[in-house]
């Protein structure tokens, strides 16, 4: 059942794929803007700088593609999810289907950013796990903040207000991890920091899990 | 529930908070001096809010098994006075650090986690204000109360411990206990605990009280 409703949703966005364009767009004209704003050849941030303003890019990006996964929908259709699909199911699929989103999304938004204003990463491998890392728990909490949002009366501003502070112990790991990664440490050093991370990341998922059932309901 | 004892130990205790903390012997230490007193007023206000906090999740929770709008107004007040208390702990904590650390705000992890904490609470109030249906109302702001909390943990509890602080107990620094060769401090430190908690809770139970009786002349 998850497997065809993510199959669902895939189907779904490739039909329409301004969406999905959109988010892209979205991200690109961010970097852009950026670029333009500080005015600087490539390599000339410096790494801290860099840093801050590629997660803070990538934090509003996914509040803006995750919001659409609730919000964007009309009640009817709702309605209609909810006798053929269990609430669990369609929260595993929308998590799974989120991450996968925001994981393209942060890949190319890591490529287009490093093209424009440089690459100062040393370590790639470790920055791209922790890219992986931060996408699961970026979408694991979005998603049930985007349903929260939704059931509010679907505004913006509620899902922006909401999801920021929650977002804020995953921020702080992946930004010192990434600050690691960019600075060629060992992986020991960020040890600590990505055990962590994965465990806010399955904390969050489980209590999304046990709790959207009763949100599904009103 | 017209039972008052309680409340005449809460007086009692927090006399003798008042009289002990400011009056009894404290160990001479450099640097401190004699703002160790802190440690009746301040971490209290931490103890009694992370306590009444937690009270206020296990109503939501109890609120979403049962549908009884009466836990739902528990868990906001109890909410209420512990968001109260996260205040004056910041407040009594940045008074602290103004004589011992040498500034109102010096960015430290307990700081900035415990204004994240706010943060995260004081959207929860503003997604209450948010929604118009009593019984959505209740429902969702259960949900995002339960969820917020389980974000909050990681925060204070483990964030802290990763990096380097200034705060006593944290980053090498020593605790209470290794300033307290005589218990003198756990003398007035525990029932202070105890005095502050009480109080919260007599708070909060004036204003369920109140809140029950608008909800009945309604």
């Amino acid at each position: 059942m998850v497997y065809q409703f993510i199959k669902k949703e895939f189907k779904q966005e490739w039909r329409n794929r301004y969406a999905l364009n959109g988010i892209l767009l979205y991200l690109v004209c961010t970097i852009f803007i950026c670029y333009l704003s500080f005015n600087v050849r490539t390599n000339q941030l410096t790494p801290i700088t860099w840093n801050a303003l590629f997660w803070i890019i990538m934090l509003f990006a996914s509040v803006n593609a995750v919001a659409k996964s609730f919000m964007g929908e009309k009640s009817e259709r709702q309605l209609y999810y909810y006798t053929i699909i269990s609430p669990q199911a369609l929260i595993i699929a929308r998590v799974l289907y989120n991450a996968f989103l925001l994981l393209l999304m942060s890949f190319v938004g890591f490529v287009f950013y490093s093209l424009i204003l440089g690459n100062p990463v040393q370590d790639q491998t470790l920055f791209l796990i922790n890219l992986f890392l931060a996408s699961i728990g970026f979408s694991s909490t979005l998603t049930l903040i985007s349903a929260i949002a939704s059931k509010a009366g679907s505004n913006q501003t509620l899902m922006a207000i909401l999801g920021f502070p929650i977002l804020l112990p995953i921020l702080l790991m992946v930004i010192k991890v990434s600050k690691n990664a960019m600075d060629g440490l060992e992986w020991s050093a960020s040890a600590d920091e990505l055990v962590t991370l994965l465990a806010i990341n399955l904390i969050v998922g489980a209590v999304s899990y046990l709790l959207f059932p009763y949100l599904w309901r009103t | 529930m017209r039972q008052y004892w309680w409340k005449i130990v809460t007086i009692i205790l927090l006399l003798y908070t008042f009289l002990g903390g400011l009056l009894l012997e404290v160990p001479r230490l450099n640097i401190l001096n004699e703002t160790i007193r802190a440690l009746y007023f301040h971490v209290p206000m931490w103890f009694g809010m992370i306590i009444l906090l937690t009270v206020s999740v296990v109503y939501s929770i109890r609120y979403l098994k049962s549908n009884d709008l009466t836990l739902d107004a528990k868990a906001i007040e109890f909410a209420n006075v512990g968001v109260v208390f996260g205040i004056f702990g910041i407040l009594t904590g940045m008074f602290w650090a103004q004589y011992t650390w040498g500034a109102w705000w010096s960015g430290d992890p307990k700081q900035n986690a415990s204004a994240i904490g706010l943060l995260i609470y004081f959207a929860y109030f503003i997604l209450r204000g948010s929604i118009e249906n009593e019984e959505q109302r209740a429902r969702i702001s259960a949900i995002y109360n339960i969820f917020a909390f389980a974000a909050l943990i990681p925060l204070l509890f483990i964030l802290p411990r990763l990096t380097d602080s200034l705060h006593p107990g944290n980053g090498g620094n020593p605790g209470f206990n290794a300033y307290d060769l005589d218990s003198k401090l756990r003398l007035v430190f525990y029932p202070a605990v105890i005095a502050w908690t009480m109080l919260g809770v007599w708070i909060a139970t004036i204003r369920i009280r109140l809140r029950n009786l608008e909800y009945k002349t309604l």
